[in-house]
């Protein structure tokens, strides 16, 4: 009987076919979802209208997967929620089988390859980047080592005109009081060798926009994780005269999406000159600021893009004197909600209401540009609907969105695109294969042989 | 390729109460494969994490060939951390696979043809290299990955228990892949893992450590046949060495009733200590033919082929005492009609015995 870790289980999942190995589940318990390349079988399961990701590989790899994922999830960092481990399965001939990890699928997600496609701009490679650079350094930050850094190990959401990025794979993880130097390089230096691997294997599929560079696409990841981490942590020296410089540094994090929980502020005895350095940041300023206003949970860039509408609703209403939180109420009854309610039943699963609303005030801005007056929020989210929302893909299972981009060609599994189109070769004859290494070679045996190594050390 | 030289080499966690590697010395020889074994927490892992440039060295320094690498970062040192990445890219071909983080350290395109045809060549995988890595096997797509630190030419392989994830087939097949691979590239190589059974199969030389100390290092014969102490003595061998304490008598060492003789040079390296430990293989006990030797009392007994494996305690303990002794092995080669519960007499095989002093846990004799 297979036996499951979990500490919310669901109870749909059990009498799934777990004594089959994952690879020949059918295709009934299935939904094809885009994805990245996985050396392990991975496959989405869908229970009623819960979507889980499943990871087959051996029971040690997938509980501490699952202890990792339990920990970031604790630290409040994005990553993919842990469901459980199934392990004890045995296939119906009695035969073993490896554990299977599940998550949660994570609702508006989009994997790297389905948002790459010929065409796609500079600017939102960038942005992707960006959002994995901010998430890697956020990891840094609370000492995790993720030892795997790679696109297809992050699944973005939007965030406002942004990405924010989620780890999704967390086998090779290890979460320590706080990394050296050295490990993150060494993390950064795996970022840039997976990522540039990825961009080839797009540019090999003909997925990748001919104006887009690999090499030139890590360094890139390079040079921002370097400028955020010296933004975050490094030490900044200056006369004692310039004072405003440490108010200007908590605003730069700020802005950078980051909270200063703790500053050193060091003085030299004669008091010429200071020294700061942030000890502990947390990102999520905006979206903690707009959660606390607002109850809304949203990304960080678009809290901003909130919180900036909600700056300018205080204008616009004039009511400069009023109490945020009181302020607060009255846009979310006024603004938000109206727009949000205003979205077909059917339209909904498009985008989340947050992004909805940073792209209804998008256009209301275009609008009115074009237009040259102020279009009310009304009008603009009833033309949203129609000229925007109603045309896009659905996003809360985004496979719609998926297709093997470039050229029409198909997937040999739509379930694994780690297995290539349809349309290659069949493999040759391995030599080691039947033998699962070099002929001749000296099998070592799997106890201790003393007797073996007797003769081997005499030649 | 290179020699490897810890000098001393410490590291000390913020806030722990002792070093996780404590002045560790060990020069490993150009082209040789060492393997760091121990149990969880000895500081095996944390050594090659220092190597790698992963961890902090602060005290003692890291030498690779004349290079001190002790301050330098990860990527400056010339090093292969392998199996990190081994995800396949399906667009891509084998070749490619192989050879792609080439391409980005600028590497000519025929210098780079050149490093994965040779590398394929070894692997067994040159007619795969045009093929796209579609249907690889989990052994072949193992071959692709060491391809990759293969063709960087690193002058060290790490390797931080590479099989750990892998199934039981696949890491039997791979074990061996790795031993004969390092042996036709010669490349020095670290290799970190808590199974000794790897670890004596596969290294030129071990290196057991303890506590963020090493034990001893050496080839894996002589860490069998003469562990430098009680640790290395009990953590090598499968089944264990039986380690029997006794008191220090005329001759020998008195275990029950019979005294195990031991040389007077060697009981006079006891200085003075009334007890030792007496370290017998499972492999080197014989069945008296007089009567005499250690007495133990049977609880199972395993046939397995022409050998048969007896499993007991010493004679003459009470039922509490039983549950909380030392068991005892023997693997013993005639078949001898023993059974449960009977008391056996066993003496152990000339000069395959060790001893240890009880107070510094080191070998004496």
């Amino acid at each position: 009987m297979p036996r499951f870790l979990a500490a919310q289980p669901d109870a749909r999942l059990l009498p799934l076919p777990w004594h089959t190995p994952l690879a020949e589940w059918p295709h009934e318990h299935l939904v094809a979802l885009p994805r990245g390349i996985s050396r392990h079988v991975v496959r989405f399961i869908q229970v009623g209208d819960e979507v889980y990701a499943a990871k087959e590989v051996i029971e040690t790899a997938a509980v501490h997967e699952y202890r990792m994922l339990t920990d970031l999830h604790r630290l409040g960092t994005p990553a993919v929620e842990p469901t459980g481990v199934v392990t004890n399965r045995v296939s119906s001939e009695g035969e073993p089988l490896d554990s299977i990890l599940l998550t949660r699928h994570l609702q508006f997600s989009l994997p790297y390859r389905s948002l790459f496609s010929s065409g796609v701009r500079r600017e939102t490679v960038s942005r992707l980047l960006d959002a994995m650079v901010v998430l890697l350094a956020r990891l840094h930050l609370i000492g995790f080592l993720w030892g795997d850094v790679s696109l297809s190990n992050i699944l973005f959401r939007r965030d406002a005109g942004e990405f924010a990025a989620y780890l999704v794979d967390a086998e090779t993880g290890e979460l320590h009081d706080r990394l050296s130097d050295g490990q993150r390089l060494h993390d950064l230096e795996i970022a840039m060798v997976n990522l540039f691997g990825e961009f080839s294997d797009l540019e090999a599929g003909r997925m990748l926009d001919e104006s887009l560079d690999p090499l030139g696409l890590v360094q890139q990841i390079e040079a921002r994780y370097r400028d955020l981490w010296c933004e975050l942590t490094g030490l900044e020296r200056f006369a004692g005269s310039e004072l405003y410089r440490i108010e200007s540094r908590v605003r730069r994090l700020n802005e950078l999406g980051f909270d200063v929980a703790e500053l050193d502020i060091h003085t030299s005895p004669t008091g010429d000159t200071i020294s700061i350095q942030p000890k502990v940041v947390d990102a999520g300023h905006h979206s903690r600021r707009l959660l606390r206003l607002t109850g809304l949970d949203t990304e960080e860039n678009q809290a901003r893009r909130l919180l900036n509408d909600l700056d300018t609703y205080r204008a616009r209403t004039n009511q400069g004197h009023v109490e945020e939180s009181v302020l607060a109420h009255q846009w979310l009854t006024n603004a938000f909600e109206p727009v949000v309610t205003a979205i077909p039943p059917e339209l909904a699963g498009k985008r989340e209401p947050a992004q909805i609303f940073h792209e209804v005030l998008d256009y209301r801005w275009y609008q009115s540009q074009r237009e040259n007056r102020e279009v009310p929020l009304t009008e603009a989210v009833h033309g949203y609907v129609r000229d925007v929302l109603s045309v896009l893909p659905d996003e809360v299972i985004s496979h719609e969105s998926f297709s093997p981009l470039g050229e029409q060609r198909q997937l040999a599994n739509p379930l694994d695109p780690s297995q290539g189109f349809v349309d290659e070769d069949e493999m040759p004859e391995d030599p080691w294969e039947s033998e699962a290494f070099a002929p001749g070679t000296e099998v070592l045996p799997d106890f201790l042989d003393i007797e073996a190594l007797r003769r081997r050390a005499q030649g | 390729m290179a020699t490897v030289s810890f000098k001393d080499a410490t590291r000390v966690y913020p806030g722990a109460d002792h070093p996780a590697v404590d002045k560790l010395n060990l020069e490993i020889g150009d082209g040789e494969f060492m393997v760091l074994v121990g149990p969880s927490g000895c500081g095996k892992s944390t050594s090659l994490r220092m190597l790698a440039g992963l961890e902090e060295v602060n005290a003692g320094a890291i030498h690779i060939g004349d290079r001190n690498v002790t301050d330098l970062p990860p990527k400056d040192r010339d090093i292969a951390m392998v199996f990190q990445n081994y995800a396949l890219y399906p667009h891509m071909t084998v070749a490619d696979n192989m050879g792609f983080a080439l391409k980005m350290q600028n590497v000519p395109k025929a210098d780079r043809e050149k490093r994965v045809l040779e590398a394929a060549k070894l692997l067994g995988l040159e007619s795969f290299l045009s093929r796209k890595p579609k249907a690889l096997s989990g052994g072949q797509r193992q071959r692709v990955a060491m391809g990759r630190a293969i063709v960087r030419q690193p002058q060290v392989f790490l390797m931080d228990e590479p099989l750990s994830n892998l199934d039981a087939k696949l890491r039997v097949s791979t074990r061996t892949q790795i031993a004969a691979l390092q042996q036709r590239l010669g490349v020095t190589t670290v290799y970190v893992t808590h199974d000794q059974v790897e670890a004596m199969t596969m290294g030129d030389r071990v290196a057991v450590m303890k506590d963020g100390l090493l034990q001893q290092v050496a080839s894996p014969l002589e860490l069998y046949d003469t562990p430098r102490n009680l640790f290395v003595a009990g953590f090598i061998g499968s089944p264990a060495m039986n380690l029997i304490a006794g008191s220090v008598v005329d001759g020998g060492v008195q275990v029950g009733d019979y005294v195990v003789p031991v040389a007077r040079d060697i009981l006079a390296k006891a200085n003075g200590e009334a007890d030792l430990t007496i370290g017998i293989r499972p492999e080197h006990f014989h069945t008296s033919e007089d009567g005499q030797g250690i007495a133990i009392d049977i609880a199972v007994v395993e046939e397995l082929g022409a050998d048969s494996y007896l499993y007991g305690t010493l004679a003459g303990l009470s039922a509490d005492e039983k549950l909380n002794a030392n068991q005892i092995v023997a693997r013993l080669q005639s078949r001898h009609p023993l059974t449960k519960r009977e008391i056996v007499r066993l003496e152990p095989d000339a000069g395959r015995m060790h001893v240890f002093s009880n107070k510094t846990g080191d070998r004496i004799s």
